[in-house]
């Protein structure tokens, strides 16, 4: 979240798209409700179906799964045609102004600069005008045919209502109720959130549906202002604080890229490739060189980068690629942790025959997994005998599995980051169950032993675990507050740990400091003596203080927890003040210029004593080179968001003659449903009731009794034509496979009328394995080996099926 | 104490079902898994190890479109409540701030409350041969805590507190929702059946969650409490004998046609 959810209740409108808020973000509602009781705010829901966030919804329009970049598209042609965009705002704070150099182009759905045969762009097609002083070339009247607004009118053109409702099923009174609503927003004075979750992210565009929403939202001056930003609601306590920790494999702790071999060869090629000319990150250098000095603390960073495992240049390792390997044979061995492909993971026949090449599988959960038991004679059961992937029977896998118990939350200490990007400490509650550990523990043991087997071993290979420096104190379980010191950062005297660092400002590039994360540099400082302000499990004083008393609280709670970056609740809050620095909304103001500094509700994301009307006192986005926010980027499907049908779909592209995401790698060709056999969509969803792969509720009676059975919504008409009976049994197949459900027939599911004809869509419960209290089958079973052309997010929410009576 | 109640904010509950839960977990009731039949609610109704559910009502208005209401639903501590009339053993009782208490040593399972209870709340737990129903946590208010359901809600749709209080807290909601696009909100349980210690804030009107419009006790009941029970004291266990002799023979009756549903002595 750029903002975070108290800020929930400072917006006028809420527009939650591609989440579920109230279902799978109870406490969002807590804040929303505030808003709408005493702001007097809008809740604008769209979904394909009508949800329990719907229901608690004052509009709700529904859209096809997998349009939402038509359906922003339409609203952001409609604000740049009637000119309903902030203006002010875009013109300081966005590159608007920015003048996009002759060698973009764009027609019918390609940009410029495609290679067809490897199926990527060279985005330097797409590049900026630069004047001859190294700086950007901007038109601030915005009327230059070349600069950005007006290449985004040009683009976003074709996007007329009509037509975006005939993509999106969306009946056209209720598109403009929602573009109405959420356009007056754009009022200097007003400010709209958006909400989204995976069913944002999980598409072949995921990555440009979230840019969509992001280009809506500088258009309207929403960003880095309280009651504003892009929201993504996170599905776990700490899915921040494992994306912070660098759980994907394109990214160290702090956002630094994984280095990859032939373009980061070594220390000093990594830096001069990564580290950007203007804007925050020319610091990088100083994060690498602490990070690589936490990790080996008596070595040069300069030869422990060396030390730092190096991608394939150009290879994908994500969850999809890397299931594809295990398939080939390729992966012979796996740690699974806190992880069940084969109920969450994208086609689970797949996943679980893949499973089966592998020699170990170690699994970590809470409990026994369908994963950690993909070899049993439960987990070969089908409703019927359709085997796409020849899943193979217990007597034939030859994989050796060990289950490592690890404990609940309640049983350990530690810190989780939510999506506001706190980081909250949490004590231990009760003792371990068993012989069930904390996460903690088990990889301090494994990272014990590891380096006794390579003890005395003087070859050079081994050095990365030779010389790693693994110091957490003496007992079974690490010593968090050396963890913490770590994390915070301190000077390295004598290869040794020193003093703390305040914050990240202070660390060094010449490997005098060390830092595990720079972004959560600050969170543990120096000790002062006063243990309100030092101690890492500061639930401090749980105010909202007022700095000034023309400018009320805003729910910024600066006492309580911790915030990444520097305690600062609200990012880019530079934004939230007009160009010359005075608050857009006084009820509402971040931060200030009071004359000589800045002062506010918050910290400033902004060098504290620019003057607003001097140099740089406009470069509200101090983490982009640019400078300002960017609704013209780089990504690897294009520089604009353009819609694509999903890899599945029921119709042709009406906006260009790209079916499918030009810059997606298409794993398996062979099973790409199609409509004559497959004419229904299908898409996967949480409810409130579970959780993930349901193995930690599944197994709880209480909840088992709240949602006891894997259940497909349909509409009452599909039902019809189908002859299916509410609650009863039905079969839904794709090319991947079948899974048996029970029927939940609903008006809450209407056929869409796209393009003339009208499409069914279901929806499939992805919680049910066959453990536990409320067994099911899983829907991922399902869903396909195909993912977003940038971050390879399975398409989980957009695909064919069938469906039939069982 | 003060007359207390809970209000229960409709507008605002997200039918996340964390109060059935917190319910269960506060009286440590069994769970009943009963298999999904169509709708997202667990249960028809309550039961004998289910206090209170969640129900989920589905519908369409040729004007407003799609509504999906949800409702919390439990027993809602009449002023009057016509179960303690007709609870031949005295289980039931008034506590001086408003909750209906049942006490299950004096209770004989004979089920006279289930039928008379407008709410068809008391419901019968075969196991122990008693009669439950939620207690509106007496066992954590006389402590000074809030009841459990009240304690877990996340987005305040349902609170606890005094009477009087509430009652002002819900007009002004009632208030606002009609003139925020619920022109039809409506309190629920301000007069009903003399004031009901659960106070209902409702969107539209009450048979839109399959709420009576107009609970009323049965005529029976009211003219026992009102006259036999006062004056004729020695007809009590004539009068028993009676209904017990009806009540069995009505239940011999409804077994012959195949309801074997609702559990009993047999």
């Amino acid at each position: 979240m750029t903002n975070h959810w108290v800020d929930l209740k400072n917006t006028d409108c809420a527009l939650i798209i591609g989440s579920n808020a109230a279902e799978n973000h109870p406490i969002s509602f807590k804040w929303l409700t505030q808003a709408r009781e005493k702001r007097g705010a809008k809740i604008i829901n769209v979904d394909p179906r009508f949800t329990r966030t719907s229901a608690r919804a004052d509009i709700y329009a529904p859209l096809r799964s997998g349009t939402d970049i038509a359906f922003i598209g339409g609203m952001m042609n409609y604000i740049l045609q009637n000119k309903r965009y902030h203006e002010e705002y875009v013109r300081w704070y966005t590159n608007a102004t920015f003048i996009v150099k002759d060698t973009y182009g764009f027609d019918d759905g390609i940009f410029s600069g495609y290679d067809p045969e490897k199926r990527k762009y060279d985005g330097a097609k797409w590049a900026f005008e630069m004047n001859e002083d190294g700086t950007y070339m901007k038109d601030m009247t915005m009327e230059d045919p070349r600069c950005v607004l007006q290449i985004m009118k040009k683009h976003y053109e074709r996007y007329d209502i009509e037509l975006v409702c005939r993509i999106t099923g969306t009946p056209k009174n209720k598109y403009m109720e929602v573009i109405e609503a959420y356009a007056a927003t754009g009022a200097p004075d007003k400010v709209g959130t958006i909400m989204y979750a995976m069913g944002t992210t999980q598409h072949t565009v995921g990555t440009e549906n979230v840019r969509s929403y992001a280009i809506l939202q500088l258009l309207l001056g929403n960003i880095g202002r309280a009651g504003g930003g892009v929201n993504a609601l996170r599905g776990e306590s700490n899915v921040q604080g494992s994306t912070d920790w660098a759980l994907l494999y394109h990214i160290l702790p702090g956002y630094l890229n994984t280095p990859e071999a032939k373009k980061h060869p070594d220390y000093a090629t990594y830096n001069a490739v990564e580290t950007p000319k203007t804007g925050y990150w020319v610091n990088k250098p100083k994060f690498l060189s602490s990070l690589l000095k936490c990790y080996w603390m008596e070595d040069d960073p300069a030869k422990s980068y060396d030390y730092l495992p190096k991608r394939i240049d150009g290879k994908n390792y994500a969850h999809i690629a890397m299931f594809e390997d295990m398939y080939k044979g390729i992966i012979k061995g796996m740690i699974i942790w806190g992880s069940n492909p084969i109920v969450g993971g994208p086609n689970a026949n797949k996943e679980q025959k893949a499973l089966a090449n592998l020699e170990w599988l170690v699994a970590i959960d809470l409990w026994q997994t369908e994963t950690s038991e993909f070899w049993s004679y439960k987990a070969l059961e089908r409703p019927t005998d359709k085997d796409e992937y020849d899943i193979k029977p217990p007597e034939e896998i030859k994989t050796d599995v060990y289950f490592l118990p690890a404990c609940g939350s309640y049983e350990k200490e530690g810190s989780v980051s939510n999506s506001g990007r706190w980081m909250q400490f949490r004590w231990k509650a009760a003792d371990p169950v068993g012989e069930s550990k904390a996460d903690l523990e088990i990889v301090h043991k494994l990272a014990l032993k590891i380096k006794e087997l390579y003890a005395g071993s003087s070859r050079v290979e081994d050095e990365p675990i030779t010389r790693l420096t693994w110091e957490y104190g003496h007992g079974d379980h690490p010593d968090i507050d050396i963890i913490a010191r770590e994390i915070n950062g301190f000077t390295v005297v004598d290869g040794k740990p020193g003093p703390q660092v305040a914050n990240f400002t202070k660390l060094m590039d010449d490997g005098t400091t060390a830092c595990g994360n720079w972004i959560y540099s600050g969170v543990y400082p120096a000790d002062t003596g006063n243990p309100d302000v030092d101690y890492l499990a500061r639930r401090r004083i749980n105010t909202d203080d007022q700095v000034d008393p023309n400018y009320p609280p805003i729910g910024s709670y600066s006492q309580w927890s911790w915030c990444w970056p520097v305690n600062r609740r609200i990012i880019y809050n530079r934004c939230s003040s007009t160009p010359e620095g005075v608050p857009w909304d006084p009820n509402r103001a971040s931060i200030w210029w009071a004359g000589e500094e800045w002062k506010g509700n918050d910290i400033p994301d902004f060098g504290k004593t620019t003057d607003p009307n001097g140099p740089g006192g406009r470069n509200a986005f101090i983490m982009r080179p640019e400078l300002v926010g960017c609704m013209y980027s780089k990504c690897n499907e294009g520089p604009l968001p353009e819609h694509y049908e999903p890899w599945e779909s029921p119709i042709k592209n009406l906006l260009n003659n790209q079916d499918l995401n030009p810059a997606v790698t298409v794993f398996e060709p062979d099973k790409q449903g199609t409509t004559d056999k497959y004419p229904i969509i299908g898409t996967t969803y949480r409810v409130s009731e579970h959780w993930q792969s349901g193995i930690m509720t599944r197994t709880q009676p209480w909840l088992a009794e709240l949602m006891p059975n894997c259940f497909v919504e349909m509409s009452e008409e599909l039902a019809k034509d189908r002859d299916i009976k509410n609650g009863s049994e039905v079969i839904i197949s794709t090319t991947r496979g079948d899974i048996k459900a029970l029927a939940c027939v609903t008006k809450r599911f209407k056929p869409f009328l796209i393009d003339g004809n009208y499409v069914h869509q279901v929806g499939v419960l992805w919680h049910f394995g066959f453990n536990g209290y409320a067994p099911g089958e899983p829907a991922n079973r399902l869903t396909p080996h195909v993912g977003d052309a940038n971050t390879t997010i399975p398409e989980y929410k957009a695909w064919l099926c069938d469906v039939r009576r069982a | 104490m003060a007359r207390m109640t809970n209000l229960y904010d409709v507008s605002k509950c997200t039918a996340c079902r964390g109060c059935q839960v917190a319910c269960k977990d506060w009286n440590q009731l069994p769970a009943v898994i009963e298999p999904f039949t169509g709708n997202y609610q667990t249960h028809e109704s309550t039961n004998g190890d289910t206090y209170t559910i969640v129900k989920f009502m589905e519908g369409e208005d040729p004007v407003d479109g799609i509504y999906w209401n949800f409702l919390k639903y439990q027993c809602m501590h009449c002023s009057d409540p016509a179960c303690m009339s007709v609870c031949p053993q005295g289980a039931y009782s008034k506590t001086s701030w408003g909750a209906t208490f049942h006490d299950p040593d004096k209770c004989i399972g004979c089920q006279y409350c289930t039928y008379a209870c407008p709410f068809e709340i008391p419901k019968y737990r075969k196991r122990e041969d008693k009669i439950t129903k939620c207690t509106l946590c007496v066992d954590r208010v006389e402590e000074g805590l809030t009841p459990a359901c009240a304690r877990t809600c996340p987005t305040g749709a349902l609170t606890f507190g005094n009477r009087d209080e509430l009652l002002q807290v819900a007009e002004e909601r009632v208030k606002f929702l009609r003139a925020n696009g619920f022109p039809r909100a409506t309190i629920y349980g301000k007069l009903e059946l003399g004031g009901l210690n659960k106070l209902y804030v409702l969107t539209d009107t009450p048979d839109k969650f399959e709420l009576p419009i107009d609970p009323k006790v049965p005529g029976q009941i009211t003219f026992w409490q009102d006259w036999i029970q006062p004056y004729f004291g020695w007809l009590i266990p004539v009068a028993l004998a009676g209904s017990a002799f009806s009540f069995v023979t009505t239940r011999i009756l409804a077994n012959k046609n195949g309801d074997h549903t609702e559990g009993g002595h047999e």
